[in-house]
């Protein structure tokens, strides 16, 4: 039986390990390193009723004080992670080195950035990632800025609604020939792009950004089709890369995420990982999932599995956005499909997307209609 | 301070004060009960926060929308009266001296 286990990283995946360690009876010690300084909180929020200031800082955080203390959970949140010790069995912090029986990665992920040539010197450019970066980019959303949006899928999408809302004028380039081009098929995109002109937003698809230059407090940004847009802020979501490179420094295998098996095991059998951080074989290729649902679900199987339940992992990915009045719910992976069908629902504003690989349901996305989602969740075996 | 008694899903109970204005579910994570998994944090798109209130309190709570009352259908342990998605209840007087039952999957 293990007697120490450390925790790398604060977020979803890491707290729901902790959690279900307790849960399931461990009773040795728990150390759980966090680099943000934060207690554990939800990131989903800050993109959404967060940032437009509907849901404050402490309704962020899961859990209070007291849960850590009673459930004898250490929090380091602000002692990063520097280096893993294979060899001494230990993690190097920023602070002192910690010993381990098992380790647990939940590092996440973090945004692409810009290429900084296109960055240098421009202090208006916000990503959306941790709190510290929803709290930097609040104020900008605010009646009469003019905001920029760069990168057309759930988190761009999302911000750029939020931005409206607070009553912002909003601008969202892609530059992929469509707006939820890796994630969505057309009739999502579509319902997307309709909602979002509806409300004001501008969306211009399939142009590039080709620069951004600064003035003053203004940046201008042009774009691949020769337009020119000024904005008080650019907001980039162009996507997340794992965070990955404790786990590579350490020897184990790294390919586009930290690779572990079914169990949540890395090559290193007393080092497992869980949530966005991971790569893992599914119907037979490596895949990532940035999903909150799943990030939890892993993080518990790896909590039993270092306590010897041997339960191997099998997704049940399912995912959601909240845009205006308008809920997305999506049940399953669509990747590999090659037909789509869509259907109306109870309401006006209702429509649900199925993707099919041949006659096979790979998933569904549901828009204002909670029963076909939960229909669909329950078709996938999810 | 409202205090509010869970009754488990082990058939235990746990009394705990619950700070106005958190939702049901937020009062159930920050006490750790089995049960309430909340795998959307609240946002009521996993119907994962299922508990059962008791008639009166039913009554006396907003009533349910309709986005809610579609997730209901599919909960893990069947509906029944008095069942909500505990993230759309807020903490307030009303709940002071509830009794809300989480109930054990089916």
């Amino acid at each position: 039986m293990p007697r120490r286990i450390v925790i790398v990283g604060a977020g979803q995946a890491g707290l729901a390990a902790a959690a279900k360690l307790r849960q399931a009876g461990f009773a040795g010690s728990i150390t759980m390193l966090g680099d943000e300084g934060l207690m554990p909180y939800q990131r989903p929020p800050l993109s959404k009723a967060y940032l437009l200031g509907k849901l404050e800082a402490d309704r962020l955080s899961y859990r209070n004080e007291e849960f850590y203390r009673h459930e004898e959970i250490e929090v380091a949140p602000g002692e990063a992670a520097v280096e893993i010790d294979r060899a001494a069995g230990e993690v190097v912090t920023t602070l002192r080195r910690i010993s381990y029986d098992h380790l647990v990665l939940a590092t996440g992920a973090r945004p692409i950035e810009l290429p900084a040539p296109m960055a240098a010197g421009i202090s208006n450019i916000f990503y959306l990632r941790n709190r510290a970066d929803a709290d930097r980019l609040r104020p900008s959303l605010k009646q009469g800025a003019r905001l920029l949006v760069v990168g057309g899928g759930y988190v761009g999408l999302e911000v750029a609604a939020a931005a409206r809302q607070a009553g912002a004028s909003v601008t969202l380039v892609e530059m992929a020939p469509r707006i939820l081009n890796r994630v969505a098929a057309e009739p999502t995109a579509a319902y997307f792009r309709n909602l979002h002109s509806a409300k004001g937003v501008e969306i211009r698809e399939g142009t590039g950004l080709t620069e951004l230059t600064v003035d003053g407090a203004r940046v201008t940004a042009s774009l691949a089709d020769g337009s020119r847009h000024s904005a008080d802020a650019v907001v980039v979501g162009i996507g997340v890369r794992p965070n990955a490179s404790l786990a590579m420094q350490a020897g184990l295998a790294v390919e586009g995420g930290i690779v572990v098996d079914a169990f949540g095991r890395t090559t290193d059998p007393h080092i497992w990982a869980a949530g966005d951080c991971t790569t893992f074989e599914y119907d037979g290729e490596m895949i990532r999932i940035e999903s909150v649902p799943h990030a939890i679900d892993q993080a518990e199987h790896v909590a039993r599995n270092v306590l010897g339940a041997g339960r191997a992992y099998r997704p049940r990915p399912w995912f959601w956005s909240d845009q205006f009045d308008t809920k997305l719910q999506i049940a399953g992976l669509n990747r590999g499909y090659d037909r789509v069908q869509s259907a109306g629902g109870p309401a006006e504003s209702s429509m649900t997307i199925s993707y099919f690989l041949g006659e096979r349901l790979l998933a569904v996305d549901c828009l204002n209609d909670a029963r076909s989602f939960m229909q669909a969740k329950r078709q996938l075996g999810l | 301070m409202p205090k509010i008694t869970f009754a488990l899903p082990d058939g235990k109970e746990r009394t705990c004060s619950a700070n106005e204005g958190l939702s049901l579910m937020e009062v159930a994570l920050q006490n750790a009960l089995p049960g309430i998994i909340a795998e959307c944090n609240g946002s009521a798109a996993c119907a994962t926060c299922h508990v059962i209130v008791e008639d009166a309190l039913a009554a006396m709570l907003d009533p349910i929308s309709e986005h809610e009352n579609d997730m209901l259908e599919f909960t893990a342990a069947a509906r029944q009266p008095g069942s909500r998605l505990s993230c759309q209840i807020r903490v307030d007087d009303r709940l002071d001296g509830a009794i809300v039952r989480i109930p054990a999957e089916a």
